[in-house]
């Protein structure tokens, strides 16, 4: 295994962002984001987790798919670049990292979408180790490893050293590209934290929370279950769950007119929102009962189901805390657990 | 406040018991002591599961609309600062004041989770409140805080122990201790900025929108049936955060769309992910409308005329350009 002390973390960061644009947690604003790294930047690997996830970063909230310009009866097309520079994304927690599991199944499936691809294969993904689990956190429920969270790299915040363990072809290309910086390091101080984190883990709410399997296999029933008048009810109908939410990947393509241009984009979009899949037709779910179970049985049901078995949630608690009403998928999980009519 | 939760239990279940509504509005625990959400009741039997406690600052008034709509009779628990937006909503003709049953319960203030959680306090387990002392248990170690400092910025500027609206009274009315907080004093930091000052102030704050609509879908005031915002017709509809002055224009329209109408429960500020000091444009408008037309407070009341839907004589004139003259 390999170290770096923090006093050499500006060199490496400098190293990093020489090597493609850097992504890292930092104080922007009062909250911890993935922001571009620049000398200066105030990095904060202390937080568990930043205000966002790092979808942002592969799935922009708006990007810009294409231009039409009209010249007279001549009307030319030109389509935005790809996205096609080399990025990192260091400092990804467990759950985020296992976030890309998720959104791959949508978007690297045919239709590939090119821009999320090229993202994606620009992108090496060095991740954090968690060693301060918060009560929202239950990555554990979908068996990801926080304390081990994978990607192309690994590190791990063990006081002031930066414990890192290349784990891809693209991670160890990195590592050789910065190996000048990197030392020696004994594991020990690794494996301990990791066991140190785990009793932590053991301690918190959500440590046994489990998805009930009759969940996934009862679709008609937790379809038609009578509990999801009174959890919608209390539904705000907002988009702050779905915005936070490192899976949630749905989006609305749109024009917008301007200078004698037309630019069309592409924005995400919310079950949540009142318009959500409105066709030529007809909307298809008018009440926000209707609104609000899909988002839970896409992610809990319906997803697993075209997925292997794999859910459309990570743990990462996000919509735990930012839920104005503090509605979450927890809540939700747990009173379809013990529903009498699923 | 366990006392005061008993006898909202008490009063919601003899409501239900001999019908004198068809649903309860309250609250019930979530997964962690402080993420209680709101809730309706609409059986005894479900009861067991309603909670109220220094978590609690959703003001639940807005939920009637949906009921009202339908011609249910509904029962709902108040803080004093909620039945403000309670009485907006009735003379908003959004909620019917005969369907609806107003329970005033006292409150002493609601703890600001964040507020906590930003001193570094991780992997809480449980929270106990005794006075002003909260002890917060985590998985690693307990913390102490005082109730008074970690209150949300709405409850330090309470408004009182009174309420504007209620059927019924329930305990005895309590008082917020705190050092009180003037919401005018940030607004009165803003206007002694040069208007690029502001311009910039108000830039940075409101690029960090991401367009969830939360404010919007809290605030008692804003109770459209169709949002101009969710208008897939209107070039305005914004899903996306498109550029800043988008979303410039999404917060200043609904800021003066509330104008008259707002509370002021900061309710937009406490519900924000991105933490944006939404409250500061409203409270602009409030100090701009008392100043001009004398002080008025939405909500105190249910049949008021508003200042800005009201002409007396003496109105303050718009300074009017000279024509052709800007």
């Amino acid at each position: 295994m390999l170290k770096i002390n923090k006093a050499k973390w500006a060199e490496l960061f400098a190293a990093l962002s020489a090597q493609g644009t850097l992504y890292l947690p930092a104080e922007v604003d009062g909250k911890v984001d993935f922001t571009v790294w620049q000398d200066g930047t105030e990095v904060n690997l202390q937080a568990t987790q930043t205000a966002k996830s790092i979808k942002n970063v592969f799935f922009p909230q708006i990007e810009n798919l294409l231009d039409f310009k009209t010249d007279g009866l001549k009307l030319s097309v030109e389509q935005r670049m790809l996205p096609e520079e080399d990025t990192i994304a260091f400092g990804v927690r467990g759950c985020d990292v296992r976030s890309f599991e998720v959104l791959d199944k949508v978007f690297l499936k045919e239709p590939i979408d090119a821009f999320y691809k090229a993202r994606r294969e620009h992108c090496t993904i060095v991740s954090l180790a968690c060693s301060t689990p918060d009560e929202t956190c239950f990555c554990g429920t979908f068996a990801i490893d926080a304390t081990n969270p994978g990607g192309d790299i690994t590190t791990w915040l063990v006081g002031d050293d930066l414990f890192w363990q290349a784990n891809t072809d693209k991670g160890k290309e990195l590592t050789e590209k910065i190996q000048a910086l990197l030392a020696e390091g004994d594991a020990a101080g690794v494996i301990a934290q990791q066991k140190a984190t785990k009793e932590i883990m053991a301690k918190l709410p959500l440590a046994d929370f489990q998805i009930d399997p009759k969940i996934p296999a009862e679709q008609e029933k937790v379809f038609n279950s009578a509990i999801w008048k009174q959890l919608s009810d209390s539904c705000l109908s907002c988009c702050a769950c779905t915005y936070v939410c490192p899976t949630c990947h749905c989006y609305d393509v749109r024009d917008f007119e301007i200078d004698n241009k037309v630019e069309r984009f592409r924005c995400w979009d919310s079950c949540m929102c009142k318009d959500f899949t409105k066709m030529a037709a007809v909307n298809p779910r008018v009440s926000r009962l209707e609104r609000f179970r899909q988002r839970y049985m896409h992610k809990l049901v319906y997803f697993p189901e075209n997925n292997e078995g794999t859910f459309a949630c990570v743990g990462c608690g996000r919509c735990l805390q930012k839920c104005p009403v503090s509605l979450n998928i927890v809540k939700v999980a747990k009173a379809l657990g013990v529903a009498k009519d699923v | 406040m366990q006392k005061i939760a008993e006898l909202i239990k008490k009063e919601a279940e003899s409501l239900l018991k001999e019908n004198k509504v068809t649903a309860v509005w309250a609250w019930q625990p979530g997964e962690f002591y402080y993420d209680n959400s709101p809730v309706c009741f609409t059986a005894p039997e479900q009861l067991d599961k309603l909670v109220y406690n220094e978590f609690c600052p959703s003001n639940l008034g807005k939920y009637l609309m949906a009921g009202s709509k339908k011609n249910e009779t509904m029962a709902v628990f108040a803080k004093p600062c909620d039945t403000y937006g309670i009485n907006q909503l009735i003379k908003d003709h959004r909620i019917k004041r005969e369907l609806i049953t107003v329970i005033g319960i006292p409150c002493s203030g609601m703890i600001d989770i964040k507020k906590i959680k930003n001193q570094g306090v991780k992997g809480i387990i449980s929270v106990s409140v005794n006075g002003d002392d909260v002890i917060v248990t985590t998985a690693y170690g307990d913390k102490n805080f005082k109730k008074s400092e970690v209150l949300l910025a709405k409850c330090m500027s309470c408004k009182g122990s009174d309420y504007m609206i209620a059927d019924k009274e329930l305990g005895e009315k309590m008082e917020v201790k705190c050092q009180k907080l003037n919401p005018e004093d940030g607004v009165k930091k803003l206007e002694a900025m040069t208007s690029q000052e502001r311009f910039a102030f108000w830039q940075q704050e409101l690029s960090k929108c991401i367009r969830c609509n939360a404010c919007r879908d809290i605030c008692p005031a804003c109770s459209c049936e169709q949002c101009i915002f969710d208008n897939q017709e209107a070039a305005v509809a914004g899903k996306a955060s498109a550029n800043t002055a988008e979303e410039q224009m999404f917060h200043i329209i609904r800021a003066y769309h509330v104008a008259g109408r707002c509370v002021g429960c900061g309710e937009c500020a406490r519900v924000c992910p991105q933490g944006i000091q939404l409250g500061l444009l409203n409270t602009k408008f409030a100090k701009d409308i008392n100043e001009f037309y004398g002080k008025y407070q939405p909500g105190a009341d249910d049949d008021s005329k508003a200042p800005l839907v009201d002409y007396k004589f003496d109105d303050v004139e718009p300074t009017i350009s000279a024509k052709g003259v800007r």
